[in-house]
């Protein structure tokens, strides 16, 4: 008893809370440093390389000068073909697992694997599409690259869609059936109306993701340092353009390769906040 | 949402009834018809669904299948052969398996700490007002593209390290006498330890953002009843908090974990790609992503692909098990809070 509220005792718990307190603080400050460390870099480093010419010329060679006008393009255009491949694909798995089976076994056994594809390594995935479209293809392609950003929407946009599909009340499928709309036509006019909002939220997040994404690009579409929308053929894209400038020894290339970099930071992080912004808004009405 | 139009779905619905009542035969076709849609939308759905499954044993299967052709020649001399030589085609994964666990350790020495103690702090300290600001700003951190990490790492965390911290290691640490050569060397910049620290930035808002969440949602009368009996908010928060909330923090971690060992592009710009076992951290190594990427695309001859397959199957089989893990953890506890 004496040990529990003798003073010494006392000022040594207050000491180690004050200890803790310090800690996190510390961490906390650490967390958000690194964030304005980043940003600060790429802004600095970024903006000074910033001109029209990035979005109108083609990217160099060595020595001279140019722009990211046609790594910007093959992003665009990679991105898509990404979502218009993955997001029918992921939105139809996650309505199967949010209104048809929502506690049959496939359901949970397709939800575990879907996690996992979540965060499996996007460089497995470029290996994956180099064995079973560019190897019998023999050759690079912006539709192997497409294909492979794909696969990494899917697992995206089929979580965000079942998640939204199960928080539509039931009074609405009930509604919807009392009046003899069948069940398809229930799920594609009423439910998907009802979770529009945050189905777009999980393909923008999908496109957020994928934006950035270099691993599996960098032998699906490899790269071209021309003019080129032939799907067919290799095509630029700008993470992949950075990549190659970032670690070349050239100055005008290493330049433009941090330009690269903010206008992908930039785009990603609008995209977060916009679907950050449809969740809120969602959520009020 | 437009409420004239899905008002006009259930109209036609009704309408179509109301017109095609009176002809029996046709009504009864149109009721077949929509019998068909809905049967077709449902396997639709279903085939989707199985896609899924599809899609990840594809994967396994490719993998398996381009990396016989190595697994065949090196047998499993190939897990623990140091040797990596294109030019006399003899290949090895122990430095790429030693380099990305090495890594991965080494991230989540730190942010497994600093995660959960801004965890602490988000929950237990922060003013109201604060929360939300701060707990996107770290989200934010994992939007951003491993590119970016990569391209920051090596032009301006390096060469930042190589003057600071590297120095400073071999100084004091590399003259003790047990874990001394572990700091060994000259400072390059780029090496294991640099990897590690930009991974543990990277995977640090995994960490915090799931310890947040798992530490939220523990009751408040547990936590009412520590404070009620006198306990400091460290306290509270070390010895109710986080005993209950154990198993989610510990699969937030194996979740960040499966995507520390997996990230390519970060590592990839600053672990120096160098094929051996070096004693010092501060030397470059390799990890299995930063290997592939690097080679892949340069790789010349069949067994050198296959090499690389083989290395990415290991990857995946290792991800595969952390990831597995993490998600059965954080199962349960969903279940225990739904």
């Amino acid at each position: 008893m004496t040990e529990i509220t003798s003073p010494s005792r006392y000022r040594s718990r207050r000491r180690r809370n004050g200890i803790a307190t310090g800690l996190a603080l510390g961490a906390t400050a650490v967390g958000l440093g690194w964030l304005v460390l980043i940003l600060g870099a790429l802004l600095w480093q970024g903006f000074s390389g910033l001109s029209l010419a990035v979005f109108t010329e083609m990217t160099p060679p060595p020595g001279s000068a140019g722009g990211l006008l046609n790594p910007i393009v093959g992003s665009l255009i990679l991105t898509v073909l990404a979502v218009a491949i993955g997001t029918p694909i992921g939105i139809l798995a996650g309505t199967y697992m949010a209104e048809y089976g929502r506690h049959d076994l496939l359901t949970s056994v397709v939800r575990f694997i879907n996690d996992i594809l979540l965060s499996a390594p996007s460089i497995v995935v470029g290996l994956f599409i180099y064995e079973v479209m560019v190897a019998p293809m023999g050759h690079f392609s912006g539709l192997a690259g497409g294909v492979s950003l794909a696969v990494l929407v899917i697992p995206v946009v089929v979580r965000t869609t079942e998640d939204m599909l199960t928080l539509v009340p039931n009074a609405l499928r009930e509604a919807a059936t009392s009046i003899g709309l069948p069940r398809s036509l229930t799920i594609t006019r009423i439910c998907y109306r009802a979770a529009r909002a945050g189905m777009l939220t999980g393909v923008l997040l999908a496109v957020a993701r994928i934006s950035g994404e270099t691993a599996p690009l960098l032998f699906t579409s490899l790269n071209n340092q021309f003019w080129s929308t032939n799907l067919n053929a290799p095509i630029s894209s700008l993470p992949v353009v950075i990549f190659q400038f970032a670690l070349s020894p050239y100055k005008d290339w290493q330049a433009l390769a941090w330009t690269g970099a903010l206008i992908i930071t930039m785009a990603v992080l609008a995209l977060s906040i916009t679907a950050r912004a449809l969740v809120a808004t969602g959520k009020q009405s | 949402m437009d409420p004239s139009r899905s008002q006009s779905v259930a109209d036609i619905a009704i309408q179509q009834r109301s017109l095609i009542a009176p002809a029996a035969g046709s009504r009864a076709k149109v009721l077949d018809r929509l019998r068909l849609s809905d049967a077709v939308f449902r396997q639709l759905t279903r085939a989707a669904a199985i896609g899924v499954l599809v899609l990840l044993s594809a994967v396994i299967f490719s993998l398996i299948r381009g990396s016989i052709p190595a697994l065949k020649t090196f047998g499993f001399g190939f897990l623990v052969s140091e040797r990596w030589n294109p030019v006399t085609e003899i290949f090895g994964a122990m430095p790429a398996i030693y380099g990305t666990v090495i890594t991965s350790f080494i991230a989540m020495l730190f942010a497994v700490p600093i995660g959960l103690m801004i965890a602490f702090f988000l929950t237990a300290l922060c003013p109201l007002w604060l929360r939300r600001p701060i707990g996107i700003a770290i989200e934010l951190l994992a939007g951003i593209p491993s590119i970016i990490y990569g391209i920051w790492g090596l032009f301006v965390f390096a060469p930042f390290l190589q003057e600071t911290l590297q120095p400073f290691l071999i100084n004091t640490l590399g003259n003790l006498p047990l874990i001394g050569p572990l700091f060994g060397g000259p400072p390059y910049g780029i090496g294991m330890l640099t990897a590690g620290l930009i991974l543990a930035i990277m995977v640090l808002p995994f960490v915090t953002a799931i310890s947040r969440d798992v530490f939220e949602a523990v009751p408040a009368v547990l936590k009412e009843a520590a404070y009620g009996l006198g306990c400091t908010t460290w306290e509270v928060t070390r010895n109710v908090v986080l005993p209950y909330a154990r198993v989610g923090v510990i699969g937030g971690i194996m979740l960040a974990l499966g995507r520390a060992l997996g990230e390519t592009m970060a590592v990839t710009f600053v672990i120096g790609n160098a094929h051996r076992i070096s004693s010092s951290l501060l030397a470059p190594g390799t990890t299995i992503s930063a290997t592939i990427a690097n080679e892949f695309t340069e790789a010349v001859g069949d067994l050198y692909t296959s090499a690389l397959i083989a290395l990415g199957l290991i990857l995946f089989v290792i991800t595969f098990i952390v990831l597995a893990i993490a998600r059965y953890l954080l199962l349960r506890i969903e279940r225990r809070i739904g």
